[in-house]
């Protein structure tokens, strides 16, 4: 609608203006009518509390009252020379790198085996999209169970094997790395189910047009199905990251963080330093800084990477 | 979907708010999971109810963290409870301070106040004003399973004292035996350990000169000492294998289901075992014993100080009138006796101490009566943000991620930042 109509001088043009005008008068009114509500609601519940986190954040505050204890930038402060923040910002790095490195690849290569609609594939579509459904505390729950060295399916199997038993999430060294195990197994399902769809864009008859002229599998993936699909890539890598930066309930029925706070993302971060604690003023720093990174990566993203789609 | 939530809460409210100008209703939020503690005191609010005409009690559990979570926002909102659960402490004075608590000084009797233990009321009483009723305390110690320590031949008179009770480890692992069980995933379960060290290390004089931030605070000699202390016992390695990833509840089951001959924890543990071993019922009480907290070489001369909670009711401000009057008639003898008989937890009320069924519970009771310092759980003590931290260093301790001396300063740093 930002086109500009004025320089066209034909009289068809003209009277298509006019039609247009009426049809922008039509919108403003609508716009008149349904943007209030959803402005109001936009301001009240989504920009008013970033702003007010962002005030707060200079404040030493336990939520009682109205914050009063200026304390400057020292909430920053504590939090960029705090280890475990350090840990969760990599941890956070970590999952991205495992969504994007191990988790899409095999999203993919699921996908591509499931695209065509031959017997069964329908049933293990729904297998493999099955823990995306769980509810994410119950998936968690699940592995707190089947990680578990005394009770759990590790204990049975350290048990057939005649070895000592295992306490996967009781060890710090460990612990994140089988998150990173249930991460990818609860969310490639979604990924697959992206890659399916958009491999059934994909036109049959560029792939029987290359077969004829002699090309192979790989050549075919290469030169047809990943040009073809790279925007439902993009879109897929956008999801990952984000998903990885607001990362929470799988982890704490998991660990909650734990042990010795090796397994915290910025999210469980927050939860456990700012509301636990009920340090609000902290917590909202951890807040405004976890909001940075999401808007400068997704405007970033959508500028540069997702530009064309 | 919002917006239906939005209404969906202004009902609500309008409901609650009808069901308010009919009759009287006092509402009361507590974290009490134990079913049958919950019967017992709905009983009690049907007697109040049939003796106060247009009175309506209800009750709402939570679970302790969520509890703790929702009471700020609750607490400063149009739908403040009546009374509210609370244990004591720098929450409680933070509650204080925030004017959402009321002042029951003038509406507690004298009679009702002598009735009451003067170690429990003193931690509802903040610069002279009375905000809480006692209701129950409780207190640490080494729980131990009378057979396991009989099989490795330990005399439980040995865990009087720290070194007999590093020695009684020793033994216990040389029988193969684990000698302790924790729930080391909740991070409190530790700070048994810690707090508890430093109570005999420095004794109420060194808390009371941290509080007050005289000399070095909690970073003085008596908590580094704590540490230390606590470090030989860690170098042991006396925990159950993956302790760091157990949970309380997790822990208590094995404990009960024998895996382990002894806990350093509340009697609070009682209720826990019984929920959580395998059986049902865990240790036979006659085959559960409880030793206080050993006392280590050359620390304060305090052996009869007690470390435990300290669990009680609040009235909120703006309360219907009538929930103070609930609270009193709740805390009569004839009202309490009951909590006593039925081993639910130790009242705080006097006199009843020979009516508790529980042998443990009789001990401990013995052991408050003649305490001449109680010592809250710190985490509950110095509120929720220090708290916190005494809880982690505590951990960081155990898996020895941290020294005495960077355990004791951290917990300095983060209680001088809330000063």
């Amino acid at each position: 609608m930002t086109v500009d109509y004025a320089g066209e001088g034909s009289a068809t043009a003209a009277s298509r203006g006019w039609k247009l005008r009426l049809v922008r008068r039509d919108e403003a009114l609508l716009a008149l009518v349904f943007l209030p509500p959803a402005l109001l609601l936009f301001t009240v519940f989504v920009a008013l509390p970033i702003l007010e986190a962002a005030q707060y954040s200079f404040f030493n505050w336990n939520g009682f009252g109205a914050p009063e204890k200026f304390v400057g930038l020292q909430n920053y402060v504590r939090l960029f020379t705090h280890g475990a923040f350090h840990t969760a910002l990599a941890n956070n790095g970590l999952i991205i790198l495992a969504s994007l490195l191990i988790q899409m690849p095999l999203a993919l290569l699921v996908a591509t085996m499931l695209a065509d609609r031959e017997p069964l594939t329908d049933t293990f579509r729904l297998i493999f999209f099955l823990p995306y459904v769980l509810a994410e505390v119950t998936a968690g729950l699940i592995w707190r169970f089947i990680y578990d060295g005394d009770y759990g399916v590790v204990a049975a199997m350290t048990g057939w094997l005649g070895l000592d038993p295992v306490y996967v999430l009781a060890d710090r060294n460990f612990a994140i790395y089988a998150i990173l195990l249930v991460i990818v197994w609860k969310y490639f399902g979604l990924h697959m189910i992206l890659f399916i769809a958009g491999l059934q864009q994909i036109d049959r008859s560029l792939y029987e047009a290359a077969r004829i002229d002699g090309a192979g599998g790989w050549t075919l993936f290469r030169t047809i199905t990943l040009p073809l699909l790279a925007p439902t890539i993009r879109l897929s890598i956008f999801f990952s990251v984000v998903g990885a930066l607001q990362l929470f309930d799988v982890i704490m029925p998991m660990t909650a963080g734990g042990p010795s706070d090796s397994t915290h993302t910025i999210v469980t971060y927050l939860y456990n330093f700012g509301i636990i604690r009920t340090r609000f003023g902290f917590g909202s720093a951890v807040g405004v800084v976890l909001f940075l990174i999401c808007v400068i990566f997704a405007f970033g993203y959508k500028r540069t990477v997702m530009r064309n789609d | 979907m919002m917006a239906r939530t939005f209404w969906a809460a202004m009902a609500l409210t309008a409901s609650v708010a009808a069901a308010a100008a009919q009759e009287d209703v006092i509402t009361v939020v507590h974290v009490e999971q134990n079913p049958a503690v919950q019967e017992f005191w709905e009983d009690l609010a049907k007697k109040f109810e049939s003796a106060n005409q247009g009175v309506d009690v209800q009750f709402q559990y939570l679970e302790a963290e969520a509890f703790k979570q929702k009471m700020t926002t609750l607490l400063q909102s149009s739908d403040r409870p009546d009374i509210i659960y609370s244990w004591a402490g720098g929450v409680l004075r933070a509650q204080v301070e925030a004017g959402v608590i009321a002042d029951l000084t003038e509406k507690l009797d004298p009679a009702a106040k002598d009735m009451l233990l003067p170690a429990a009321l003193d931690a509802f009483t903040l610069d002279g004003r009375i905000y809480g009723v006692p209701v129950r305390m409780t207190q640490v110690g080494i729980f131990y399973n009378k057979d396991m320590l009989g099989a490795a031949n330990v005399d439980p008179a040995s865990l009087a004292t720290w070194d007999g009770f590093l020695k009684a480890i020793e033994t216990l692992k040389a029988a193969g035996t684990t000698p302790l069980v924790v729930g080391g995933a909740d991070k409190w379960p530790l700070m048994f350990y810690w707090s508890g060290l430093a109570l005999r290390a420095g004794g109420s004089a060194a808390f009371e000169a941290a509080v007050a931030q005289e000399g070095e605070g909690f970073a003085a000699a008596p908590f580094v000492r704590a540490g230390e202390l606590f470090q030989q016992l860690t170098a042991l390695e006396p925990f159950q294998s993956g302790y760091m990833g157990t949970k309380y509840g997790a822990s208590v089951g094995q404990f009960g289901d024998g895996k382990g001959a002894m806990m350093l924890v509340a009697d609070f543990v009682l209720n826990g075992m019984k929920a959580n071993a395998a059986d049902g019922v865990g240790i036979p009480l006659d085959r559960l014993g409880f030793a206080p907290l050993p006392t280590v070489e050359g620390g304060a001369d305090e052996p009869n100080a007690t470390l435990g909670g300290i669990n009680g009711w609040l009235v909120t401000e703006g309360a219907s009138p009538r929930a103070a009057d609930f609270l009193a008639f709740f805390m009569q003898p004839e009202n309490q006796r009951m909590a006593a008989q039925k081993s639910f937890y130790i009242p705080t009320v006097k006199g009843l101490e020979a009516e508790l069924a529980n042998p443990i519970h009789q001990v401990i009771s013995a052991n408050l009566a003649k305490s001449t310092y109680h010592q809250n759980f710190y985490d509950q003590a110095l509120g929720a943000a220090v708290g916190a931290v005494v809880n982690d260093v505590s951990a960081e301790l155990a898996a020895g991620n941290m020294t005495p001396e960077e355990a004791a300063d951290a917990v300095q740093e983060a209680y001088a930042f809330e000063q």
